[in-house]
């Protein structure tokens, strides 16, 4: 790096410091999910939870939310192209703690052929009620078949069971083949 | 019959599975990395038990955590079990629960309702 860019790169860390507090982010990483990384981040988690006192039910639930975000990455992440594994199993990884709530937020590139099927699930989770997601997730896991990967397709219901919220997701176009898919859990904080 | 002893990780629960000892047991955390891999031998194990089993069997499920992949597999045990009671054999599952986790004892009750055997639910303090 020239002096020009040394200089360009200090003002990015600042300004990339300055939105990370901004946005109350406490985590945050790029790159490929691994189980030895999930394992890392959720026990980072847990620890710094509980030095904050957080209750019992918020800790669990964050956990939950976190195991089953990463494991989607992890698991259903695409590598796209024939030969372009540079973005398989990737993503990006996020925890913030806002006054009332956690929110966990994962983003990682999706096939645009995918995006259908992958919105009618999402959608299909977000119109039931607490009973009809309990009923969802006993078919799914009496009839579903745990995939190559080890998915059971039951991690987006677990999610929208334990946060009692919607899931909120978007996918934003990357190039005619792709979009980056973006979902924010929120973990209320007052039980 | 040979005897399963596995002692829990962060990551994986305790299992034992003791025929001679009438000891059935898995407790703690389950998100293993690869959740067939894991939960494959206890499986077998329960097939090659079901065919000459103990005059009863206690089956305790004593867990704090488990992941969505690993629930699968919990279910695929329970209908073990259930078949075990459905060739007229004494099964009980015993389904202990941290006394504050709402949603470990619901999931005992799901677990419940899907399968057909003699089930319990236990809550207990933790300390």
């Amino acid at each position: 790096m020239d002096k020009k860019n040394v200089r360009g790169f200090l003002e990015f860390v600042y300004d990339f410091y300055k939105s990370m507090k901004a946005h109350e982010i406490t985590l945050v990483y790029e790159g490929e999910i691994t189980h030895q990384i999930t394992k890392a981040f959720t026990s980072l988690t847990e620890s710094n939870m509980a030095k904050e006192e957080e209750s019992n039910s918020v800790q669990k639930k964050v956990f939950h939310v976190m195991v089953e975000c990463l494991q989607n990455i992890s698991k259903h992440a695409d590598s796209f192209g024939s030969d372009d594994f540079l973005f398989a199993g990737r993503g990006i990884f996020m925890v913030s703690k806002g006054e009332d709530d956690y929110h966990v937020t994962t983003g990682n590139v999706i096939e645009n052929s995918k995006i259908d099927e992958l919105s009618r699930i999402l959608d299909n989770i977000n119109q039931l009620d607490k009973e009809g997601l309990k009923q969802l997730y006993k078919t799914q896991m009496r009839e579903g078949r745990l995939s190559e990967k080890g998915g059971a397709g039951l991690g987006f219901i677990d999610i929208a069971r334990k946060t009692g919220r919607k899931l909120e997701y978007h996918f934003l176009p990357i190039d005619e083949e792709t979009h980056f898919f973006i979902l924010t859990s929120t973990i209320s904080r007052n039980g | 019959m040979e005897t399963i002893k596995i002692m829990g990780t962060d990551d994986t629960p305790t299992v034992i599975l003791d025929a001679e000892n009438d000891i059935f047991e898995i407790s703690g955390r389950s998100l293993p990395e690869d959740v067939t891999a894991f939960y494959d031998p206890i499986l077998n194990w329960l097939d090659e038990y079901a065919s000459s089993p103990n005059a009863k069997t206690a089956f305790n499920f004593k867990l704090v955590y488990f992941n969505t992949a690993s629930s699968k597999l919990l279910l695929d045990i329970l209908m073990k079990l259930e078949q075990m009671h459905e060739d007229g054999k004494d099964v009980v599952v015993k389904w202990f629960y941290p006394e504050d986790d709402e949603d470990m004892q619901e999931a005992g009750e799901e677990y419940a309702d899907i399968v057909d055997v003699p089930f319990e639910q236990i809550g207990y303090t933790l300390n």
